[in-house]
């Protein structure tokens, strides 16, 4: 229903035009040395709308006060907010119930809440966490804080040349002692997208829950997480056109209910002494002191944005970018794309022969365009292909055709400079 | 474009594409090993130290130009220098790169060349991470050479 309405454009909603989106974000009107700002650093982080901005700014305005604990109206002000925040994440996630929405700072401490809460009490020196070589650190690094504290182990998926996850091998990784498949929705350093609904049907065939990484698909991709059936969803806000130090979990609530605390402190108890302290309902559980209210507020307006729009829009328009860049950029001597799965989103990963890719990045920089250079928090997937790192462009709704050919011009008069 | 020609002047290509000095010492008396976490670079510094005198330098690894011409130049500058002037030479090559503070060049002879690095502040750990390494390598307490 909802994403059907996303097809069609939201009641009021005008065509999809990248030149007059951009209106929206203050940010892309920059300069930076003396150019016009061209940001291919999507992947990084997005550009916001003047519709968070206005958001956050409103808040701090006009509702600030505690939450959940006011008998005064500002408080309750700020709780209506935020729960309305809440439910814009269930809605736009397609969870059946806010109670199933968990607000964290990002991806990174959605994955450390399951790993330390839902995971580490079920792990034993017998079991295992499956992962994909696509992952970036943040789903490495968790995982491998669980298995040194509980003797568990740590298998990985491996890839292809192209950048696929090599599905035959899940197969087998996936045994009796699976505790846990934790994989990426879509490759950070790499754009593939994942076959999740191949991996989530594998896994749960053998009771494998799984964990879905979003960070990188939220904004890109129409997402419905009970139509996936995946067990946790975790994303960030910042890469989603919403402010940084917020994200959200989207975890299945009879896994929430069942799941300890996280962290203890204020709002997430029901009653305490020193006795016996009662822990609150699902997601109060989970989320312990004043959290970032402004930020879910603007997590919040910053997923409505991207449902006005449309999401399938925006992959539509996203898709026409990385089409037309990869085609630009294939045509360049020299020139090698890491990652070439037939499923990706719109990450183009690539090395000049002879330059490293921090040259690539000050040279592209000196003319306004910003890129990311290195190996982008996934250094195993540059191990897998014998390469400190790549230069990697990544495009977001406001980007142009006319911005990719500008990173084209940046890449020419790198290689004329080292020619 | 104009600071970027000064950034990426010929002489850094000409250490980039020939690197002098990039090979291990048989007989080094200090070694370390360097890395920047930023890009994934690592490098690995050898001296031969005779009598307080730096008498032979060598380096392994390197990664952007930058850093690959700084490890160069600096193995070529070293030859023959005493190693209590070490640490004067990586103060001035530091905030030359940094900006820190007005520094006489003339002292660094051809590794003047990188003083347009100042302008990019992402790259002063690029050229630093040689430095680095050496500093290590001359005194262990410095530990494992990390340029975050």
């Amino acid at each position: 229903m909802k994403v059907d309405r996303e097809v069609v454009g939201a009641p009021g909603a005008v065509p999809f035009d990248a030149a007059r989106l951009r209106e929206d974000f203050p940010l892309l009107r920059e300069r930076v040395r003396g150019r016009p700002l061209v940001y291919l650093d999507n992947a990084a982080t997005t550009q916001k709308p003047e519709a968070v901005i206005e958001a956050i700014a409103s808040y701090y305005r006009h509702d600030n006060a505690n939450i959940h604990r006011g008998v005064h109206a500002l408080s309750q002000r700020a709780t209506d907010l935020y729960e309305a925040a809440r439910r814009t994440v269930q809605r736009f996630l397609g969870a059946a119930s806010p109670r199933e929405v968990v607000f964290v700072r990002g991806t990174t401490e959605a994955i450390n809440l399951v790993a330390q809460s839902f995971a580490r009490p079920r792990l034993g020196p017998e079991d295992d966490i499956v992962v994909s070589a696509l992952e970036h650190h943040s789903n490495i690094v968790p995982w491998q804080l669980v298995c040194a504290a509980t003797g568990a182990s740590l298998r990985v998926i491996p890839v292809d040349d192209a950048g696929e996850i090599e599905l035959g091998m899940l197969d087998k990784l996936v045994g009796p002692r699976t505790r846990l498949v934790a994989v990426t929705h879509v490759s950070n350093a790499i754009g593939t997208i994942l076959p999740l609904e191949r991996i989530i049907a594998l896994a749960h065939e053998r009771k494998v829950p799984v964990l879905v990484d979003g960070a990188q698909a939220v904004s890109h991709l129409p997402l419905d997480v009970a139509a996936l059936d995946c067990d946790f969803y975790a994303f960030s806000g910042h890469k989603v056109l919403g402010p940084t130090g917020i994200g959200a979990l989207y975890a299945k609530g009879r896994h929430l209910e069942a799941m300890p605390p996280y962290q203890g402190g204020g709002d997430m108890i029901r009653t305490v002494t020193f006795g016996k302290t009662d822990f609150a309902d699902v997601p109060a559980k989970f989320e312990a002191g004043t959290p970032n209210i402004a930020g879910a507020i603007g997590l919040g307006a910053a997923l409505e944005y991207v449902e006005r729009v449309g999401r399938a829009q925006i992959a539509r328009h996203e898709r026409d970018l990385l089409d037309y860049a990869t085609a630009r950029l294939a045509a360049i001597p020299g020139l090698r794309i890491y990652g070439t799965a037939r499923e990706k989103a719109a990450i183009v990963s690539f090395a000049l022969e002879g330059m490293h890719p921090h040259d690539v990045g000050t040279i592209l920089d000196a003319g306004g365009v910003a890129i990311r250079a290195g190996h982008h928090c996934a250094m195993p997937l540059m191990q897998r292909y014998g390469i400190p790192g790549t230069a990697r462009a990544s495009f977001a709704l406001y980007n142009t055709r006319e911005e990719i050919d500008a990173l084209v011009e940046g890449i020419e008069e790198a290689r004329r400079l080292f020619a | 474009m104009n600071e970027l020609r000064e950034l990426y002047q010929q002489v850094i290509f000409d250490h980039y594409k020939r690197p002098r000095n990039r090979h291990a010492l048989d007989h080094a008396s200090h070694e370390a090993e360097g890395h920047n976490p930023l890009c994934g670079d690592n490098v690995k510094v050898y001296l031969q130290v005779e009598g307080g005198v730096i008498r032979d330098v060598g380096f392994e690894g390197g990664g952007c130009a930058i850093a690959t011409a700084s490890a160069s130049l600096m193995t070529e500058m070293l030859k023959g220098k005493r190693v209590e002037e070490v640490a004067h030479l990586f103060d001035e090559f530091h905030d030359m790169v940094t900006g820190e503070r007005p520094v006489d060049t003339a002292q660094l002879g051809k590794l003047e060349v990188l003083a347009g690095v100042r302008e990019f502040p992402a790259r002063v750990k690029c050229a630093t991470l040689a430095w680095h390494t050496l500093r290590a390598a001359l005194d262990p307490r410095h530990g494992r050479v990390s340029t975050e």
